[in-house]
């Protein structure tokens, strides 16, 4: 293996920064499983909110495609 | 990266997850200029063709019974049409043309750019900044034009109590000015993702080729990965055109109607 | 990484390519191409807003209002049929009913005819039967009276003839007086 020390430690941080993949996972199941509660508890309000829980899917998501963004540039742009 | 270098050996794992987004010339392999036919133009051009197929020529008949083409562009309006109307409010009706626009722009090239060998336009943030760069000034536009000062009372949260207010607003305003940079990358960040993914899969196919014993496992596994993300990045290709279309409609409504 | 390109003598056609055409570092973030993209993404944006907002949404939005005002025609004309279902519906039941009373009528018509020819039958038949009730009756007092007389005469006959059985001499008058002052009051 050639490469260098910075090399290295661009990989072993872009593994570290994919972690934050995982919050953005527990945060979109927090959203649609508290969405999906509320829904089968009050089914008739559950249309009008398809929206907002897309929203805060979005919302929670776009963290963690920050964190696969930091991933991607400490391999390829650093 | 490291392996490009080994690219022309053979017999070797190749792994080149970026160079789906390279920008190059379609005719001769001189520099990209400014108005450089690309497969950038190409694509966005496929764009322009398919919305207008589905949009024009599909509803060229008007027919009150619509047929499937017509159905669809229907089905396209009203949806965008009815979010404008709940999210953004009746009186963002006149900026429905150009948030159809954006909506239709977005789904189509998501689409597209999940056709084997495409390239996917809305994978740049060169693209998706210019998007929402356009959204987030044209809503302050707006914004100011129609409330004039008042605004800024996006900012100044009467609800709160008024030691708070101060922070409130500092927050309000970064959160406010943060929501280009969010919308763009949210978009290429996703359409990144998924393709980058589906590429490094696509590398270990050939697993089988190099390594008999080891490909018998790895390859099949890898098709078969490639076939969830691709059913994943159909959906993604559709909510994140959704998300986009409906952040833009969120902005707006803060532009109208800047009291909460 | 960038350093892999800078070193050779090969000759590249961008900074973000390497020697094969490989993307050095990530292709969305070589400044070089920026400019291209964001041309041809605001012709294109162009484009789909000219042929959306001239075109399309026009159109489209004129089509759901044929639609909605094909439906709304329909549902008058749907309306205007209902009404005139009811309508017709109304003169069906007072047809009938105007049928039934005249039935209703008719039958009470003839029923009263029927009932007074039975009364006059009746009448005519009672008048005729009681007619011959009394001409049998008479028949029969007739026949009564004449068997009462017959019986008599028998009787004075049977006591004439026990009296001279007896060896006396009967006189015609006595033995009959005898016998009507013995019968009466027996026979009716």
């Amino acid at each position: 293996m050639e490469g260098d020390v910075v090399q290295m430690g661009a990989y072993i941080g872009a593994g570290l920064a994919c972690t934050g993949m995982g919050g953005a996972a527990v945060g979109v199941g927090h959203v649609v499983g508290n969405y999906l509660s509320g829904a089968l508890r009050n089914p008739s309000a559950a249309g009008g909110q398809i929206a907002t829980m897309f929203i805060g899917i979005a919302f929670s998501e776009a963290l963690g495609i920050f964190s696969f963004l930091v991933a991607l540039l400490l391999m390829f742009a650093v | 990266m490291a392996a490009e270098s080994k690219a022309a050996e053979g017999a070797e794992l190749v792994f080149h997850p970026m160079d789906q987004f390279i920008v190059k010339p379609l005719f001769g392999d001189g520099t990209v200029n400014f108005f450089t036919i690309t497969n950038v133009t190409l694509w966005m051009a496929l764009t322009v063709l398919a919305i207008a197929g589905l949009m024009v020529i599909g509803t060229s008949r008007r027919a009150t019974v619509p047929g499937r083409m017509q159905s669809i562009a229907e089905l396209a309006y009203g949806f965008i049409r009815k979010m404008v109307e709940d999210v953004a409010g009746k009186d963002a009706v006149p900026y429905f043309p150009y948030i159809m626009t954006l909506f239709m722009f977005i789904v189509f090239s998501n689409f597209l750019g999940l056709l084997p060998a495409a390239f996917t336009t809305t994978s740049h943030i060169a693209v998706t900044a210019v998007m929402a760069v356009a959204v987030f000034v044209s809503v302050t536009v707006i914004g100011f034009v129609k409330n004039g000062t008042g605004f800024l009372g996006l900012f100044w949260i009467g609800a709160a109590p008024l030691p708070l207010r101060p922070i409130l607003a500092l927050i309000e305003v970064i959160s406010y000015f943060v929501r280009p940079v969010s919308h763009s990358i949210r978009l290429a960040g996703n359409m990144m993702a998924g393709h980058a993914v589906i590429k490094v899969f696509a590398a270990f196919a050939p697993m089988v080729l190099i390594s008999l014993g080891i490909g018998v496992v790895v390859t099949p596994l890898s098709i078969l990965a490639i076939t969830a993300i691709y059913a994943l990045e159909t959906l993604v290709a559709f909510i994140q055109a959704y998300v986009f279309t409906i952040l833009t409609c969120v902005y707006l409504k803060d532009a109208l109607h800047p009291h909460h | 990484m960038a350093t892999d390109t800078t070193s050779g003598a090969h000759q590249a056609v961008s900074a973000c390519l390497n020697e094969y055409g490989g993307a050095i570092g990530m292709p969305q973030l070589c400044g070089e191409w920026f400019g291209n993209q964001i041309f041809w993404l605001v012709v294109t944006l162009l484009a789909i807003f000219i042929i959306l907002s001239k075109i399309a949404l026009p159109r489209i939005a004129g089509v759901l209002a044929d639609r909605q005002g094909a439906i709304s025609n329909d549902l008058a004309r749907a309306e205007d049929l209902r009404a005139e279902a009811v309508e017709v519906e109304k003169k069906y039941e007072k047809a009938l009913s105007d049928a039934r009373a005249e039935a209703q009528t008719i039958i009470a018509e003839t029923k009263s005819e029927i009932k007074s020819q039975i009364d006059d039958e009746m009448a005519s038949a009672d008048a005729e039967i009681a007619v011959k009730a009394a001409e049998s009756e008479k028949a029969i007092s007739e026949i009564k009276a004449g068997a009462i007389d017959s019986v008599i005469e028998v009787a004075g006959d049977v006591a004439r003839d026990l009296i001279s059985a007896m060896g006396a001499q009967a006189d015609r008058n006595q033995v009959e007086t005898a016998v009507a002052n013995r019968m009466k009051g027996r026979i009716k």
